[in-house]
């Protein structure tokens, strides 16, 4: 039983997964044949030429993975929000308070979600718009056009996924 | 109607549409004669089945009393942990482990073992660098896989009992326990592994990745053999993670797809297991009453979890920034709050306990919601337990409802008598004890030795230190941990400080007995009812496969659970929502 359960079918598992994107190693992204992430673990985007992705717990570092765990009331919690929607503001003049989306200032549960929603990213097109000196048009075209609707076009959330999304942005010249 | 909805009411369709087919097939493969096939799929099967019974020297052929059943089942579990403990004490130095990952302390691996032996698989690690590839397949793995097959095995002995007959013997566990794997779990299991791994789950035996981001940053990327692994957590509604986040991790839950897959799979068995028992006794009105009843039971608790994770955190719209999806701390973008809602409820009222957001984050409400999903444990339930816990509330409100209409109580042509009733209230009873009693410990623990200096005692995590909010929501961290433990359930307020060793022996201890008593009990009602003389059901006979009497099941467990665990819940989450 035990060889059956633990060793023939994670092999069988594995073997067909050679077949899978990745190879069942885990997909990867190759950016001028140099590995710069994975496709479905987020990564710190901090700076501002590039779409900022949520906060995390674990600083994206996916060694390891968790979510920040606090509670909805908790005092020190929400003086982390607070300071995290003022820093928002700060790096982008202009937009209201009311505009930015809750994901932009709380942590995921994993500390890699590698996505936004469409309205998280949108809020960050002025910014980037200024600093490239890309239109802001071509941004929001470029935004929907990574965006993921909802699977079938019935299930679910749209997302973006902010890799691919700042890779395509960096090729936009 | 929003696309999220729509996820939601598609998860929940599907897996009711596929669970009744599947009940249909799972009676007559517990039905059938051990060497018999009984013409359904999977007999290609029975050699392997076969080459099993021989090599454990075991006689398929023999009907087991109730007692005999029993001493296989806790014999076999005996055997389990002890492997599984001495593995994880020396995984460190074992093969395949090419993170370096250390091996457990004995505190961790007693609670780790004890854990996944019985099916609740509460982690006080985190899979990245608690454990090893080996100890990953070798034990959690397999022991995922035997103690869904436990659970299975004992709910169908049960089914037994209510056939109309007067019987000494109920079945033979071994034969029902390796049929669960054979035919149910391990072809369920490679379909799910097979879609998880073609949308991005690892399953390859590589070790961490470094790579260089595109800021430059340098981390490393933890992979691993996940994706049977996955699979089977939620098919035998396990829970544990391969990952630190559980389903909440990218690799282990890549998308909305994959989301919706591993949440019928861990739905559809306690439902087909309703099911099952309609066919396998020929009560298919009864199966549909105790549907109802499980059925309504979830609502009541699901509607206020989605519809308080909607309106997002209060003291968050406070601050003055729009929540357009809902409250998302500890939530990822690509589920929402409204699959991670319903998500939080389904693995807390079938005792699965993995999550895809972190609970400790979800509204006070919620908390509640989830709280009360696992002091219940039986709208739907585990795979077998949750039969097995709705069995007790069905014997009290057999008993109770005879006396209010001055019947002799009976069920189905058998007399429960004061026996049967002394051992389901003592069950009903233990539950509430095990969780208020371990949560008034820890308090008392936390207060004493809040600032004990580490040497004399040797905690690793200072009493001090466990609790990772203040207030309410620190004893709701406390609560939650022992009403998982208790409830088999296994998903935890990840911030209390849980790896050290009074929370590992202290929960271990709840562990054993929430699963085996709530199984020995039930189990022996049954050997015992099934034993005694079967008297057909007559005018007189108080039908149970009405809707008054579902209603009065629900009653039952409404009343029981109220009583026994609302002022805990007036402390911790309630306190906290009035406060918020």
């Amino acid at each position: 039983m035990l060889v059956l359960l633990a060793v023939i079918y994670p092999l069988v598992v594995a073997g067909f997964a050679r077949f899978a994107p990745g190879e069942g190693k885990g997909e990867t992204v190759l950016v001028n044949g140099k590995v710069v992430g994975y496709a479905r673990i987020g990564q710190a985007f901090t700076e501002d030429r590039y779409f900022n992705g949520r906060p995390s717990a674990v600083d994206y570092n996916a060694a390891g993975s968790a979510g920040s765990n606090k509670g909805p009331g908790n005092p020190d919690y929400l003086k982390t929000v607070q300071a995290r929607i003022d820093t928002f503001l700060v790096h982008n003049p202009g937009v209201q308070k009311a505009d930015i989306p809750a994901e932009l200032v709380t942590a995921s549960g994993s500390g890699l979600d590698p996505d936004l929603s469409p309205a998280g990213a949108k809020v960050q097109v002025a910014r980037i718009a200024r600093i490239r000196g890309i239109s802001a048009g071509r941004l929001n075209q470029l935004v929907d056009e990574h965006t993921e609707g909802p699977l079938l076009g019935l299930f679910g959330p749209a997302n973006v996924n902010v890799l691919a999304l700042n890779i395509a942005l960096d090729e936009l010249k | 109607m929003n696309t999220e909805w729509i996820g939601v009411m598609a998860m929940y369709g599907l897996t009711v549409l596929l669970a009744i087919p599947l009940g249909k097939y799972l009676a007559k493969v517990f039905r059938s004669e051990p060497n018999r096939n009984g013409g359904t799929a999977f007999d290609c099967m029975a050699p392997l089945e076969r080459l099993i019974y021989r090599l454990g020297g075991i006689n398929p052929d023999r009907d087991m009393h109730w007692k005999e059943n029993l001493v296989a089942l806790l014999t076999i579990n005996a055997v389990w942990l002890v492997y599984a403990f001495v593995m994880l004490l020396t995984q460190g130095s074992l093969p395949l482990n090419p993170d370096g990952n250390p091996s457990q302390t004995p505190d961790l691996a007693f609670n780790t073992a004890i854990s996944f032996l019985v099916n609740c698989d509460i982690q006080h690690y985190s899979g990245e660098s608690g454990a090893t590839y080996l100890t990953q397949l070798g034990v959690m793995t397999f022991l995922m896989f035997v103690s869904a097959a436990t659970g299975i095995a004992a709910a169908v002995l049960l089914f037994r009992s209510f056939l109309p007959k007067t019987v000494e013997s109920v079945g033979n566990f071994y034969v029902l326990f390796v049929r669960s794997i054979t035919r149910l779990l391990l072809p369920g299991s490679l379909i799910v592994a097979l879609i998880l791994a073609f949308n991005g789950t690892p399953a390859s035996f590589d070790g961490k990745d470094t790579i260089v981001t595109m800021q430059g940053d340098t981390v490393d990327v933890s992979r691993g053999p996940a994706a049977g692994f996955v699979a089977i957590k939620h098919l035998g509604t396990n829970g544990g993670g391969f990952f630190g986040t559980n389903s909440a991790h990218p690799l282990e839950n890549p998308n909305y797809l994959t989301n919706m897959v591993v949440m019928i799979a861990q739905m559809i068995i306690p439902i087909a297991m309703i099911f099952a028992l309609g066919f396998f006794v020929n009560r298919k009105r009864f199966a549909w009453v105790v549907y109802g009843v499980m059925t309504v039971g979830m609502l009541c608790l699901l509607v206020p979890t989605i519809l308080s994770e909607l309106g997002g955190n209060p003291a968050i719209t406070q601050l003055g920034v729009s929540q357009p999806t809902g409250a998302m701390e500890g939530k990822e973008v690509r589920f929402g709050p409204l699959a991670s809602a319903y998500w939080s409820i389904v693995t807390t009222i079938i005792s699965t306990g993995s999550v895809n957001s972190m609970h400790d984050s979800s509204m006070p409400l919620s908390g509640a919601m989830q709280l009360l999903g696992m002091m219940v444990n039986a709208f739907y339930g585990g795979v077998g337990a949750g039969l097995l816990n709705f069995y007790y509330f069905l014997i009290i409100s057999v008993f109770v409802a005879g006396l209010m209409v001055g019947r002799t109580p009976e069920l189905f042509g058998r007399k429960v008598e004061a026996r049967e009733i002394k051992i389901a209230s003592i069950v009903a009873l233990l539950s509430a004890l095990l969780v208020k009693g371990g949560t008034a410990l820890g308090a008392w623990v936390f207060l004493k030795y809040g600032d004990a200096t580490g040497a004399a005692i040797g905690w690793a995590v200072k009493p001090s230190a466990w609790l990772n909010n203040p207030g309410f929501h620190g004893f709701s961290e406390m609560l939650y941990e022992f009403t998982s433990a208790n409830a088999n359930n296994g998903s935890g307020f990840e911030g209390l400080g849980d790896n050290s060793f009074f929370w590992n022996y202290a929960i271990g201890i709840v562990l054993i007995l929430g699963r085996f008593i709530p199984i020995i009990g039930p189990v022996a009602i049954a050997g015992l009812l099934a034993k005694k003389k079967y008297v057909p059901e007559s005018a007189g006979t108080l039908p149970v496969d009405t809707p008054t009497f579902g209603l009065m099941i629900f009653a039952v467990i409404f009343i029981i659970t109220a009583l026994s665990f609302f002022p805990a819940l007036a402390l911790g989450p309630l306190a906290e929502f009035f406060s918020l």
